[in-house]
């Protein structure tokens, strides 16, 4: 059953992401739980550039696809209230790191599938950032306990994220005034919406099922040698890898990739910083997302602070581009890199879990 | 010596942190989590540490029983 479970979610991210680039979604652009999330902002107007607004339908797949499992399987718990101040200021670093090296860890693995070379400097960034955060937990970092709402109005809150991706969903499908559509550059250019939609849901609700977490995998290998995630991910490698080369998007090297530059440093210390912020958040972008739909508004926290920081780093001229790093987006990983590690140190409240001895 | 870990409603990997660190020094531990996932990463470790696990779940809360 295992290996079922880690072979469809492999192929269903791995080639799901291909055939979606081959539906119309920007170059090796299937899936990331960043850029995909900061294309929703510029179409909520969140930030202003005008060639990144359109509300992606995988990420509402996401949430949803996970809400439908989760509720039906009887593990949908509206529950919160962990520091979601300090969660939303880790989801936005997160976002702001991503946006620098140009993608979640997802799109990472997507985009060294597709020959894209400096997806290996951006994951080495990523899994130096998920072991250093492991040393914060290590030193007693915790936010707190999160509490279930099992009656009263906090009960409704666990539906807020669900909801909102509905109403979105609702607005792109319709076209909707309140939105906004890119005319052209990667915006632009999108899968057809069911497409979209039902590739979202699918993969959200396998990573649902496996609580996939692109941190969690690496942090598991590291904390007790369990490989479980890790298999996952070779396996959305090997399909999206066997993906592009069918269909002939296979490309390797580091220079003229879609949606990327070769500022190596940058590439490794952006995905660092989400690595660092990922583990004190609990949770990669894509888990962040999903447990927002199972019903934690602390994820749901996470991830309008995810929302706030694309809006932080395109209003900063802090996000990179094919280009390179502007030298907003310097200054904001390195300061990025401090508060998380400044919020590492400072969160270690004491929580006695042993009843007795 | 046997110890018990209320784990409930902490992000992850805290409650596997803590409950390898209590198998460290106590032969068996029983731990009170209110997620699936750290249930089941607690239960994956474990199992994978060849130790004996017995988890029972009610209300949403799972019980889980280790012994070295």
């Amino acid at each position: 059953m295992a290996w079922v479970l880690i072979i469809a979610t492999g192929v269903v991210f791995g080639l799901g992401a291909v055939l979606l680039v081959k539906a119309g979604n920007p170059g090796n652009y299937g899936f990331c739980a960043a850029c995909h999330l900061r294309d929703i902002a510029g179409a909520l107007g969140i930030h202003q550039v005008a060639t990144l607004q359109y509300v992606r339908p995988e990420i509402l797949g996401f949430v949803l696809g996970a809400f439908a499992l989760a509720k039906t399987g009887g593990e949908f718990r509206p529950r919160g209230g962990s520091k979601p101040l300090v969660r939303f200021v880790l989801g936005a670093l997160m976002v702001i790191g991503a946006l620098v090296f140009l993608g979640c860890p997802l799109r990472g693995i997507l985009r060294l599938a597709g020959g894209d070379l400096n997806g290996i400097t951006g994951l080495a960034g990523f899994a130096f950032g998920v072991a250093s955060g492991t040393v914060f937990l290590k030193g007693g970092f915790n936010l707190g306990r999160a509490h279930a709402y099992s009656g009263g109005t906090g009960r409704w809150a666990g539906y807020l994220a669900a909801a909102a991706a509905l109403v979105l969903l609702v607005g792109v499908a319709t076209h909707a005034a309140w939105l906004k559509f890119s005319a052209q550059g990667p915006g632009a250019q999108h899968a057809p919406m069911f497409f979209s939609l039902i590739a979202g849901l699918a993969a959200g609700g396998l990573a649902w099922r496996t609580r996939m977490c692109l941190s969690g995998g690496i942090r598991d290998f590291l904390l007790v040698r369990d490989t479980y995630l890790l298999k996952i991910y070779v396996v959305i490698f090997a399909a999206a890898v066997a993906g592009n080369l069918a269909f002939g998007t296979f490309k390797l090297g580091f220079a003229g990739q879609p949606l990327a530059h070769t500022a190596h440093l940058w590439n490794f210390l952006g995905l660092y910083l989400t690595g660092l912020a990922a583990v004190l958040a609990g949770g990669c972008p894509l888990r962040q997302l999903i447990m927002s739909g199972e019903g934690s508004t602390d994820a749901m926290f996470t991830v309008l602070g995810m929302l706030a920081g694309a809006g932080i780093s395109h209003g900063l001229n802090a996000a990179a581009s094919g280009a390179g790093v502007p030298v907003g987006g310097q200054i904001a990983v390195v300061a990025g890199i401090v508060v998380t590690a400044a919020i590492g140190l400072a969160f270690r409240e004491t929580i006695a879990v042993a009843r007795e001895a | 010596m046997e110890k018990t870990l209320d784990l409930r409603g902490l992000s992850c990997p805290i409650p596997l942190i803590r409950t390898r660190d209590a198998l460290a020094d106590a032969a068996a531990v029983t731990i009170i989590v209110d997620e699936p996932a750290p249930r089941e990463n607690i239960i994956k470790f474990a199992k994978a540490q060849n130790y004996k696990v017995e988890s029972t779940v009610a209300g949403g809360e799972a019980t889980i029983v280790i012994r070295k």
